[in-house]
């Protein structure tokens, strides 16, 4: 059965300089049991699209299902099957963690669930923070909570907004080690990012969004394989010349020079050699995400996909 | 628990946690009010015949405290969980808007309620009081409260920002209490201000409620009844309207 089913989704907001349109006609749908990510820039109009999935926002046009619940029509039961991560970190000054939890719990009907907030607890290293108030939380510790809410009715769909935005490594090991066990038990992950590698390792499926439209839908292998097939890197101070610079990423000492094979490879570093670039750590690897991201961002046209 | 009931509970355990600020302080203030206008004006003012200023007082100070402290909670609650941006675990749950009225409301009334209650517990030791028709004081009580609740919850989703809620409070909500007849009888007043009063719907609420003190009042109980009822069940219409489409919370 699809889990999340995104069908023609429109949004128009009203600004002060007329509308905005987030999304133009976004249509995807998300199989349960996928470890699924939604990729874009800024603005890309992913946050949008959670929020109409979530009840927070409405679609201007098309409709929204939740393992076959419309979100609009038949929210409350759309909703039980959710569990949201939001993307700011919010919290109810008023209560601790454990009261917090015990509150979410309730408001989805959810009784006598201490055995599951316990184990939530331990799994996401708050256990002896329970007692603790909100307030006197650091940032990561707060985003757990948020993690351990979202989870708290146990919803087969879990929704993560960029959940590591701004959060230390450790906490993003335990985050995703226990996200991967869920979804292993059989949960559908939505997950939106900024760290590509992240989503490379962990997502099957990938769409890219780009000013409220779908320019890429795949598996995440086929993405890559769909990319240029390697990348040389090396690090200089000197400035490459103009053809290269065109192609070239450039990240402080860093360039990385996409190639299709040896014999572009070369070129580039004849190149190189005839402008006297001095060139030091040179390497070739293969794509990664990021360049497939940067490939269909950078297309002037965004072509459709159905 | 049921959904709306955890967020009944919440919604208490917010005012509550914070009973000094919410229950005891709307208590002193209203016991100072009783001090200082007792004080100045229990040999001036004649209201009512036999009956002393401060005994006339007392219903009205408790009415009052009981209508500011429902509209305080739940548009407060509302407007710091929607600057605070908690509210988004509310919006995220299968909760009804019927849900979101009866929390909301109720636990309002019930700090409206309990600050009256205080209210009261204090002023028993300046004048003795009387109950000629209880039956009508709880009616009053609890349908003064669910209305300025109501109103509050109107409040709270409609203001964006906290100085908007403030503009609410000190233009709308004090100058409506105050010229209620809080203070005074109407029929003390010039016959413009006594015909002006008829507009207000707080007059009938403390009229109403006054009545049930001391037999006595302005208008007959079911005039008040049947305006304050018919203004409960106009703005719990506009509430559950504006909870049901997402006024301002689900854009």
């Amino acid at each position: 059965m699809t889990a999340v089913s995104f069908q023609s989704v429109s949004k128009t907001f009203p600004t002060p300089r007329g509308p905005f349109q987030a999304l133009h006609g976004v249509s995807l749908d998300i199989e349960e049991g996928e470890f699924f990510g939604l990729l874009g820039p800024n603005g890309a109009g992913k946050t949008t699209l959670i929020s109409i999935l979530a009840g927070l926002s409405r679609a201007t046009q098309g409709r929204v299902t939740v393992l076959g619940h419309d979100v609009q029509a038949d929210f409350a039961r759309a909703r039980q099957c959710l569990g949201v991560v939001p993307q700011e970190l919010v919290f109810d000054p008023f209560f601790n963690v454990r009261e917090t939890l015990r509150l979410q719990s309730g408001y989805f009907g959810v009784k006598n669930n201490d055995a599951w907030i316990d184990e939530l607890l331990e799994s996401l290293g708050l256990a002896d923070k329970a007692t603790a108030n909100m307030r006197q939380l650091s940032g990561g510790m707060k985003r757990r909570v948020l993690v351990a809410q979202a989870l708290v009715h146990k919803p087969p769909i879990i929704v993560l907004d960029e959940p590591t935005a701004g959060v230390d490594v450790e906490l993003r090991q335990t985050l995703w080690q226990f996200i991967a066990r869920l979804n292993k038990q059989g949960h559908t992950v939505l997950l939106t990012t900024h760290y590509l590698e992240e989503a490379e390792a962990l997502c099957g499926r990938i769409a890219m969004l780009k000013n409220g439209r779908v320019v890429a839908l795949d598996s995440t292998s086929k993405l890559l394989q769909s990319a240029n097939a390697s990348v040389l890197q090396f690090k200089t101070d000197a400035p490459l010349p103009a053809a290269l610079a065109r192609l070239a990423r450039v990240t402080g000492r860093i360039v990385q020079l996409p190639a299709h094979d040896a014999a572009e490879i070369e070129h580039h570093l004849a190149a190189l050699r005839e402008a006297g670039v001095a060139s030091e750590d040179v390497e070739i690897r293969r794509a990664d995400l990021e360049d497939v991201f940067i490939k269909v961002m950078g297309s002037e046209a965004p072509e459709a996909v159905a | 628990m049921t959904g709306w009931q955890t967020l009944f509970y919440k919604e208490v355990l917010r005012f509550w946690k914070v009973a000094f600020q919410t229950v005891a302080a709307p208590v002193l203030t209203a016991v100072l009010y009783l001090l200082i206008f007792s004080h100045v004006l229990e040999d001036r003012v004649q209201v009512y015949g036999q009956l002393s200023y401060t005994a006339f007082l007392v219903p009205g100070l408790v009415m009052m405290s009981m209508l500011q402290n429902s509209f305080a909670n739940s548009s407060s609650s509302l407007i710091q969980s929607k600057i605070m941006g908690n509210l988004v675990f509310v919006l995220l749950t299968p909760l009804s808007h019927w849900a979101w009225f009866a929390a909301y409301v109720g636990s309002s009334v019930l700090r409206g309620l309990l600050v009256g209650l205080g209210v009261f517990a204090v002023t028993l030791a300046f004048a003795r009081p009387a109950f000629s028709a209880l039956p009508w004081v709880f009616v009053f009580a609890l349908l003064g409260a669910a209305l300025l609740a109501t109103l509050g919850v109107v409040a709270g989703l409609w203001a964006d920002k906290f100085d908007q809620m403030a503009s609410f409070q000190n233009f709308l909500i004090m100058p409506m209490t105050f010229l209620s007849g809080v203070f005074y009888s109407i029929h003390s007043l010039p016959a413009f201000w006594q015909h002006a009063s008829r507009f207000n719907p707080f007059f009938y609420m403390i009229d109403g409620f006054r009545y049930g003190f001391f037999g006595v009042s302005d208008v007959s109980p079911w005039l008040s009844l049947a305006i304050v009822g018919g203004a409960w069940v106009a703005v719990s219409f506009l509430a559950l309207r504006l909870l049901r489409t997402g006024y301002k919370i689900r854009n």
